[in-house]
């Protein structure tokens, strides 16, 4: 079984200048109430890994304009004008990597792989300091595995024992970070008893979860 | 670019699916071929960020939290849709299991090499998924206006622009016309009803072979 918590408690052991890795797709999937605790605890000096900032000013943004981020790792800033102003002024390191290889480097990182070699990439800016590997005759970027120390994921439904079930589109990074980071935080929007969701429909195996958080399904509707 | 020629390019792009494939769309005027693909041929339309079997925009009211597009739209999901992941997705992506994407570009040259993603000092808004599409997809089609807001053209003989990816492109098809990107060079296949091959090449900053058929579209 795994501890269910609020989320002040679950990230009673995070602090300034730790990496936190944050699942989601836009407004999709997103662990907003743990965000909102570390916006709460004043945690600063973080590294950020999510695909993307979102549109909204919540979650990691607020982190943002707050300057708690001093450096962020995803694939896209495009919809947001507070991380142009930031990548401009240096405020935030940024790294931008293509998605797919995003997805993979911390899907190697927590499947245990010394990397990815991958062909997005090649004869692109990308590629500038990257190791180039022939195999088969075929050329690959090695792109290195990505880890945190944290990852804060969400699911719809959860068990105690840590396994999680997420519906559509709203898995989507949640699944690799799981697998990520040396601590994994999962919101759930309903936490049953063993038995209580069908093991043949789990998202995310109990093996890479350690803390719970109850958090209150999305209104429909919303963005 | 007036709504009529955007429409055309979808139009005639849509044309060029065939039968039963899975077919990833960017945003902009890729979004349009939609409106065109007849349903019955059993094409379905991959999103990114974790599902095949994208369907029209949720209507208001009916929007799921769940389920967004990859612009990050509620969406909605066809019968026989199915979700996965993103390193799924991407493995479908990546591994040459998509069967079209249709992408727009800054630049796109002889050689099939694609600029889409960044101007060199202005915003880079990011690289999302465009390297991993032009690099995986079977068939890369690029859907944009022949020439800039400014009147240059955007087929070039070089780009000038940060590439996405090298020798990946395969179609372009503009409101003027139809390439086909070959190892001989860019072959001009068809133009417009409302062109001319002249005009075509006047606008166009790349060699352009003609093709001995010429279609109209």
């Amino acid at each position: 079984m795994k501890p269910i918590k609020t989320p002040q408690q679950a990230i009673e052991n995070m602090r300034d200048g730790c990496s936190i890795m944050v699942g989601g797709f836009i407004s999709c999937g997103r662990p907003l109430a743990v965000l909102d605790a570390i916006y709460e605890k004043g945690l600063k000096n973080l590294t950020i890994i999510s695909n993307d900032t979102s549109k909204e000013e919540t979650g990691i943004i607020k982190l943002v304009m707050a300057g708690r981020v001093s450096r962020f790792i995803g694939s896209y800033i495009g919809m947001n004008r507070i991380m142009g102003e930031k990548l401009k002024s240096g405020e935030v390191k940024i790294e931008l990597v293509p998605q797919g290889t995003f997805v993979e480097r911390i899907r190697a990182a927590g499947a245990g792989l010394g990397g990815v070699l991958t062909p997005t990439g090649l004869g692109t800016a990308i590629a500038e300091g990257k190791e180039v590997l022939t195999v088969d005759g075929k050329k690959y970027l090695l792109e290195k595995p990505l880890k945190a120390d944290f990852a804060v994921v969400k699911a719809n439904r959860a068990d105690k024992y840590g396994n999680g079930f997420s519906a559509g589109s709203s898995k989507n990074f949640n699944v690799a970070m799981a697998m990520a980071a040396d601590h994994v935080i999962m919101e759930a929007e309903e936490i049953v008893e063993p038995g209580g969701l069908d093991p043949e429909k789990v998202t995310f195996p109990c093996v890479f979860i350690h803390t719970l958080v109850p958090v209150a399904k999305p209104v429909k509707g919303g963005k | 670019m007036e709504d009529n020629m955007r429409l055309r390019i979808a139009k005639r792009i849509a044309r060029e699916l065939p039968d039963n494939s899975i077919v990833n769309l960017g945003i902009g005027i890729p979004t349009l071929v939609t409106n065109f693909i007849p349903g019955g041929k059993g094409i379905l339309l991959h999103s990114e960020n974790g599902f095949i079997g994208l369907g029209a925009p949720a209507q208001p009211g009916q929007e799921d939290p769940n389920l967004v597009n990859a612009g990050g739209e509620a969406a909605t999901i066809v019968p026989g849709g199915c979700c996965f992941d993103s390193s799924m997705s991407f493995a479908i992506i990546r591994g040459g299991h998509l069967d079209y994407t249709i992408l727009g570009a800054l630049e796109v040259d002889e050689e099939g090499n694609l600029a889409n993603y960044t101007i060199p000092g202005k915003f880079i808004p990011g690289i999302g998924g465009a390297m991993d599409l032009s690099v995986g997809a079977k068939n890369v089609v690029i859907a944009m206006e022949h020439v800039s807001k400014h009147g240059e053209p955007k087929i070039v003989k070089k780009c000038s622009l940060p590439l996405t990816a090298p020798k990946q492109v395969n179609l372009i098809v503009t409101e003027l016309a139809f390439i086909r990107a070959t190892e001989a060079g860019l072959v001009l296949e068809e133009i417009a009803e409302d062109t001319t091959v002249e005009e075509v090449i006047k606008n166009t900053g790349a060699r352009l072979i003609v093709a001995e058929k010429l279609g109209r579209f």
